[in-house]
């Protein structure tokens, strides 16, 4: 059984259809691409699935369970976390603090939860240097960092990660990247939305192109990379 | 970070609390009945900003209709001792209820609007109470006259009818009200509330039940403007419509933002100057709104996070300079 499961997704914005039927699903243990041009529907999926925007149509399976009705604090319950768009860390906030709000949903499992800070800290040892820094005063990177940290506090079984090389160095991007990697190893399933087409089929195995809310794409990141539109439209190639 | 009364060593602070109660106490015997009447209302008014400092200065929600919960807790209070004769001490927690109820009702339908949508509806649901209490309904209210003869609250016995002794009543409630508050404040209720106020969808992101949270916010902030009404119903002995008006709103949102969204201290020194300072000045009364408004706009231009800020705004504008390492300038963030 697929871990998450898109079936048929519509979604809309008043009277703009933002998705317009999308379907496919995400095994255990793998990273998944979701690429496409601005507008065309990726962040509007991830909200969809995080409970953050409510599907007109369609169903979204998790671990078998349909989120249709499922708040968003619940699907965090449910092992899926989000880092959205932009980051958006609590500048007000510690690096720290901001870590332990994303443990929220685990209320007061504090070893789980000390365990799971120690984990980041190991995964971005730059957070664990600036623990005490205000999260308003880390650069985009670090914020970057941090903004999937915190969702990792959660202790999810799917991360949905939205466009983490946005506004980032080159180095940084890979750097970035190279993390998730490690996540994934540890047992993450990961749902990546990029512009960077070339730097997220590199690191997932598989990939779905969306264009103006539908999908017109999809296969193994071996085969998008290699797919003549794909090269012309997302990778710069001639 | 070495500024800030917080930073002090705690034994002045120690000492600032000591001379502060010990004031506190002596002041009854000190001052005469008018200006203990005036920290009388001091106290309810300090109330009043804390009840409103739930919603607006924890959550970020605009509500200029808090009018309406002190007025549901005095008429509750007023209409249940005078119609059932229950002692109004009784009623004291009752009439937070029955307020905090009404927060419920009325919060539920309008959470999902924002700022200005939800201040316009929070100031027409003030209004629909003002104007509801002087149409007196089911001959309840009393319509404009209101309702006199409210009964004295009795501690064991003890009849509360003196000025001091309602000095004294009103700032034990004050400071239970601040010691649970702070709590509070630092409690995962209080810590959501304020992710909230920053950033709602990462909240919501997070794991937090936003709507839940924000109709706790409103229960209780509407519950204690209930138990502020329930006290000046006592103490006052008769209510009408006209001292719950939008002016009452606006005053106790004043009192918020004047003083610092958020902060309790920064209440106190909001109701000081709101509540106590045009009684210093009653000589000037007449030019009173002119001298308010032009304190507004200095305020505004010259310290916009309030006169005694929470220390995390007071953080936010300071950070950036002084958390960084030596040498290292801040960063301009793209989409941050």
């Amino acid at each position: 059984m697929a871990m998450l499961a898109v079936e048929n997704l519509h979604v809309s914005y008043g009277h703009v259809h933002a998705l317009k039927g999308i379907t496919f699903e995400l095994k255990e243990g793998e990273i998944l691409a979701l690429l496409g041009a601005n507008g065309a529907g990726k962040s509007t999926t991830l909200r969809a699935i995080s409970g953050l925007v409510a599907p007109r149509a369609g169903r979204i399976l998790f671990a078998g369970k349909d989120l249709g009705k499922v708040p968003a604090h619940e699907i965090v319950r449910m092992g899926v976390a989000h880092a959205p768009e932009g980051r958006r860390v609590f500048a007000t906030l510690t690096v720290e603090e901001n870590l332990i709000l994303g443990g929220y949903s685990r209320g007061r499992d504090r070893k789980g939860l000390e365990e799971t800070r120690r984990q980041v800290y190991e995964l971005f040892p730059r957070l664990y240097e600036r623990r005490r820094q205000l999260a308003g005063t880390l650069s985009g990177g670090e914020q970057q960092m941090l903004s999937i940290g915190r969702a990792l506090m959660a202790a999810p079984r799917l991360l949905l990660l939205d466009e983490p090389s946005l506004g980032l160095a080159p180095l940084l991007v890979r750097e970035i990247f190279q993390t998730i990697k490690e996540i994934n190893a540890r047992g993450v399933t990961i749902l990546l939305v990029e512009q960077n087409a070339r730097a997220a089929l590199r690191l997932a195995h598989r990939g779905v192109v969306l264009e103006a809310g539908r999908m017109v794409l999809a296969g193994s990141a071996r085969e998008l990379l290699g797919d003549e539109r794909v090269k012309k439209a997302y990778l710069g190639e001639k | 970070m070495s500024r800030g009364w917080h930073n002090w060593d705690p034994r002045y602070l120690k000492l600032a609390y000591l001379a502060l109660g010990v004031g506190a106490v002596a002041y009854p015997f000190l001052a005469n009945t008018y200006w203990i009447d005036v920290a009388n209302f001091f106290g309810i008014y300090v109330l009043l900003g804390l009840s409103l400092n739930i919603i607006v200065g924890y959550v970020g929600l605009f509500n200029l209709g808090q009018a309406a919960f002190y007025a549901v807790g005095a008429y509750s209070t007023a209409i249940l001792n005078t119609a059932f004769h229950i002692p109004v001490l009784w009623l004291l927690p009752l009439s937070g209820l029955l307020a905090a109820l009404m927060g419920y009702l009325i919060s539920r339908p309008i959470l999902h609007l924002r700022g200005d949508y939800l201040c316009i509806v929070t100031i027409g649901f003030g209004e629909i109470m003002r104007i509801t209490l002087n149409n007196n309904p089911f001959g309840l209210t009393g319509g404009p006259n209101g309702i006199m003869g409210i009964a004295r609250p009795e501690i064991l016995g003890f009849r509360l009818f003196q000025p001091h002794h309602y000095y004294y009543f009103i700032w034990l409630i004050v400071l239970l009200t601040v010691i649970a508050l702070k709590r509070l404040e630092n409690s995962r209720i209080g810590r959501a509330w304020h992710y909230i106020r920053e950033d709602e969808l990462a909240a919501a992101a997070m794991g937090i039940d936003v709507n839940r949270m924000k109709l706790l916010a409103f229960m209780l902030g509407a519950g204690l403007a209930g138990v502020a009404g329930n006290i000046y119903a006592t103490k006052m002995t008769v209510i009408a419509p006209e001292s719950f008006s939008f002016w009452e709103s606006v005053v106790m949102f004043t009192i918020v933002v004047l003083g610092g969204p958020g902060s309790i201290p920064g209440v106190v020194v909001g109701t000081l100057c709101m509540v106590v300072l045009p009684e210093l000045f009653r000589e000037f009364a007449k030019a009173r709104m002119l001298v308010f408004g032009l304190a507004m706009i200095l305020m505004m231009i010259f310290r916009p996070e309030g006169l005694w800020p929470a220390r995390r705004y007071r953080e936010e504008i300071r950070s950036a300079k002084e958390e960084l390492p030596a040498g290292q300038k801040p960063e301009t963030l793209s989409g941050a």
